[in-house]
């Protein structure tokens, strides 16, 4: 972690701690306010707790002009941002948190050609639906290490957050709590329900929030309906493609129109926020990741509308080559966020548990 | 330039707001002129964070009851009688109308905050104190129509027998005026002035800071002051606290005061204990060690606390100077040495049996043939490391301001002036003659700024 970033963010923490006129507003606070002084895991255990609400500083009587210059939101992003980077496993990859606009890019570019090219060279004799241009077999073998080798990279980076900021024994029902905070998005409800501060300076709003939610369960949706693809392929012999009342188009449709709406939603208000409350060096990361998991959903929607025309031939792989990509890159993109902010919450909860 | 306009508010914090958003609601066309600049909008309505309210059952975030007669008692205690009843009843009678009038228009609030459960009953706290809720009455008073000028320096008055005829004011650099048929004054007190707090207070007042906004100085209070305009309040007077001594001269606000008096050692300049510091809990008095401090060589105190009391406060803004021993503290804040060790020797030697020691409540531990004595929470001080804080006079409000009635309404020559009303921390002094009352001030600003807009508004319709 760079010193300097620690220290700006525990310079500020001090002032809020002599202050605490904020502490109604999210998580941050009543755990700030339970340190005196604030270790390297203590910050970095806060910058994840925060949602960047905003509402603090636009509540803030020392932001600049002001010599305090307090800036808590920005301030934590930028440790949030480096801790990411600090806990990446393998290290090796740690500089695509830098380069996430640049990495998705080429991503994308080479996973589309990737799968053109295999799914040309391996066209199946005979396949009904997306299968008639690429075999299940092919699928497989290229999401199955995909999906699992990113996420064991996720397993490792977050034993590496838990150790860094100290975290102890947990329960299920800390985990619970987690769940329900973040299926709410509890700390983007401003502590009064009003929402938060985001796209139009100090007005309280519930947009990032529903948009966030909108994404959420568009995801969780989109991924329940692959998961129940697989179900039904394995554990029923019933193979792909599904009638549109079938249980993955089912969740899939909405989920799809869910996580493209959220997306674009979320990507529009981000041009209007102020990127200095952020860590705005990341700012073009995270609209690229924005942007990537929006055509996921939307590339999805199109290939289900272009079922049996001849589009589908490069529909197929740009679909895929964009959740391949989405894959590979979430332990090194914005998408790590949700899995540390889980840790975050679960040991928040493990603190105040009674 | 001179606009035919209904209402101009001089200021731009809480009292203003209320007024201008009263006075909108009753269909008045109002120009805000605030003299700060947009982030430092809202004087030292800024750095405040609650409403003392009165109620007669749970009200908001206000639990049980707080009683008129109560909360008329708590203020008579602190003001010493030194109090217009009629309008103190008035302001806090009204009280309890405000707080849902206050929620209704933007303010939330939240529970207590941690260290302030004392105040659970009586005080309900902004959530993200005063300038949320001054961000809240801007997008308030806007959404109905309020037009707002900041770094709109008010200079003069224009007094014709009873009636205000012209706002003066410069803007971009130029002179400006307008003509509106009422004028609503909110603009505070003149405590940022120091040059006119070293006239009031004596040469001293040069070394006070200043805990609020650099923006209240005085100059609409004096101009009207100079007009005959009527007056109240103790012209010398201020309310000032003691806060650390780092603090910035102007708008350090919460963060620099400093809770470890009362379980500390003051000294002055030249090390020598000079007070009391366990005669009661400290919010009690911290307003009277603002007045010792003041009367101090160069109006500096400071703080020795050693070890064991470190974590019996809320942590200062500022962190404390440290040191392993007592001289090497004194050496690192100034201090001559052995007046530091023989002053700290002589305490410990006076300090009895501390084993009834109790941070939160009066626990009687005190010195025994020491002058000052200090009578309570009175430790030793033996545990390294050693910690040091300076202390200095932090000024929050001045006294003198504008004499209003029951209607927010100005006067002069036993007459009221037609047009103009006064509301907030200008015309405080109208009800506080001295002391303070944590959330009176908001409670002072609210229901007269309610009132001088009201007024306001039905005269220029």
């Amino acid at each position: 972690m760079q010193t300097d970033l620690l220290n700006e963010a525990r310079r500020q923490a001090e002032i809020c701690n002599a202050c605490r006129y904020c502490e109604g507003y999210c998580s941050v606070f009543p755990a700030l306010h339970r340190e005196r002084a604030f270790s390297g895991g203590d910050l970095t255990q806060l910058a994840n707790l925060c949602h960047n609400c905003r509402g603090c500083y636009y509540a803030c009587q020392y932001t600049a002009p002001h010599e305090f210059d307090l800036n808590l939101p920005k301030a934590l992003a930028e440790v949030r941002q480096e801790s990411w980077k600090d806990h990446a496993w393998p290290r090796g990859f740690a500089h695509l948190f830098d380069r996430s606009g640049v990495a998705m890019a080429a991503g994308l570019v080479a996973t589309f050609a990737l799968i053109f090219v295999l799914a040309q060279a391996l066209r199946p004799d005979s396949g009904e639906g997306f299968y008639a241009y690429m075999s299940h077999g092919l699928m497989v073998a290229i999401f199955a290490p995909a999906f699992l080798l990113p996420l064991l990279a996720l397993a490792v980076s977050l034993r590496g957050y838990w150790r860094t900021v100290g975290g102890g024994a947990w329960s299920l029902s800390d985990v619970w709590a987690a769940l329900k905070s973040a299926g709410q998005m509890r700390n983007l409800k401003g502590g009064h329900g009003d929402g938060c501060n985001f796209e139009d300076e100090d007005r309280f709003t519930h947009a990032r929030r529903y948009l966030h939610q909108a994404v959420l369960y568009g995801f969780l949706l989109c991924f329940a309906s692959t998961s129940s693809g697989t179900l039904l392929h394995y554990g029923f012999g019933l193979e792909a493609p599904y009638g549109f009342f079938g249980l993955p188009k089912l969740l899939g449709v909405p989920g799809g129109i869910l996580l493209t709406i959220g997306c674009a939603g979320l990507a529009w208000i981000k041009t209007k926020a102020d990127p200095n409350l952020g860590a705005s060096k990341a700012w073009g990361g995270e609209m690229a990741f924005v942007l990537l998991l929006g055509s996921v959903g939307l590339t999805g929607l199109v290939l289900y509308a272009a079922t049996s025309t001849s589009a589908v031939g490069w529909l197929l792989p740009l679909h895929l080559g964009t959740v391949l990509t989405f894959f590979l890159l979430t332990p090194f993109s914005k998408m790590a966020h949700g899995f540390y902010r889980m840790a975050a919450l679960v040991k928040e909860a493990a603190a105040t548990r009674t | 330039m001179t606009t035919q306009l209904d209402i101009v508010i001089i200021g731009g914090g809480n009292a203003a707001l209320c007024a201008a958003i009263t006075a909108a609601e009753a269909g008045a066309r109002v120009q805000i002129l605030e003299t700060a600049p947009k982030p430092y909008r809202g004087g030292n309505s800024r750095h405040t964070r609650n409403f003392r309210c009165m109620h007669s059952g749970p009200l908001g975030p206000l639990v049980e009851n707080y009683s008129e007669d109560e909360y008329v008692a708590d203020l008579m205690k602190v003001t010493g009688g030194k109090t217009d009843e009629h309008l103190a009843r008035l302001a806090i009678r009204t009280s309890e109308e405000c707080l849902p009038w206050m929620e209704e228009h933007g303010v939330r609030f939240q529970p207590s905050l941690s260290g302030t459960l004392s105040l659970a009953r009586t005080n309900a706290f902004f959530l993200g104190g005063g300038k949320s809720l001054v961000n809240a009455y801007y997008r308030t008073a806007e959404a109905l129509g309020v037009e707002v000028l900041y770094e709109a320096a008010v200079t003069h008055l224009e007094r014709e027998g009873q009636k205000i005829t012209r706002v003066d004011f410069t803007h971009d650099g130029t002179a400006k005026s307008l003509s509106p048929k009422s004028v609503i004054v909110a603009s505070g007190g003149f405590q940022a002035d120091t040059d006119w707090l070293a006239r009031a207070w004596g040469p001293a007042a040069k070394n006070f800071l200043i805990r609020g906004t650099p923006y209240n100085r005085g100059v609409v209070l004096a101009d009207l002051l100079d007009q005959g305009i009527e007056q109240v309040g103790d012209p010398t007077q201020c309310h000032a606290v003691a806060i650390d001594g780092r603090a910035p001269k102007f708008d350090g606000g919460i963060v620099t005061r400093l809770d470890c008096v009362p379980f500390s050692i003051v000294v002055n300049r030249d090390a020598e204990r000079f007070y009391d510091e366990g005669e009661d809990v400290w919010p009690k008095r911290y307003a009277i060690w603002g007045r010792l401090l003041a009367a101090q060589p160069d109006q500096v105190g400071y703080v020795i606390v050693d070890a064991k009391s470190l974590e019996l406060f809320i942590p200062s803004v500022f962190p404390p100077i440290k040191a392993d021993t007592l001289e090497e503290l004194a050496e690192t804040m100034g201090l001559p040495p052995d007046n530091l060790r023989a002053t700290v020797d002589t305490f410990n030697g006076a300090c009895g049996d501390t084993s009834g020691f109790h941070p939160t409540e009066l626990d009687g531990v005190s010195t025994e043939g020491l002058t000052p004595p200090k009578t309570n929470w009175a430790r030793p001080i033996t545990e390294p490391p050693f910690y040091g804080y300076s202390l200095r006079t932090g000024v929050t409000f001045t006294y003198l301001g504008l004499k209003v009635d029951e209607n927010a309404h100005c006067s002069a020559d036993g007459k009221p002036i037609e047009n103009l009303w006064a509301a907030g921390e200008t015309m405080a002094g109208s009800i506080l003659g001295q002391g303070y009352l944590a959330g009176f001030g908001m409670t002072i600003g609210t229901v007269f700024g309610r009132i001088a807009g009201k007024e306001a508004a039905a005269n220029a319709n």
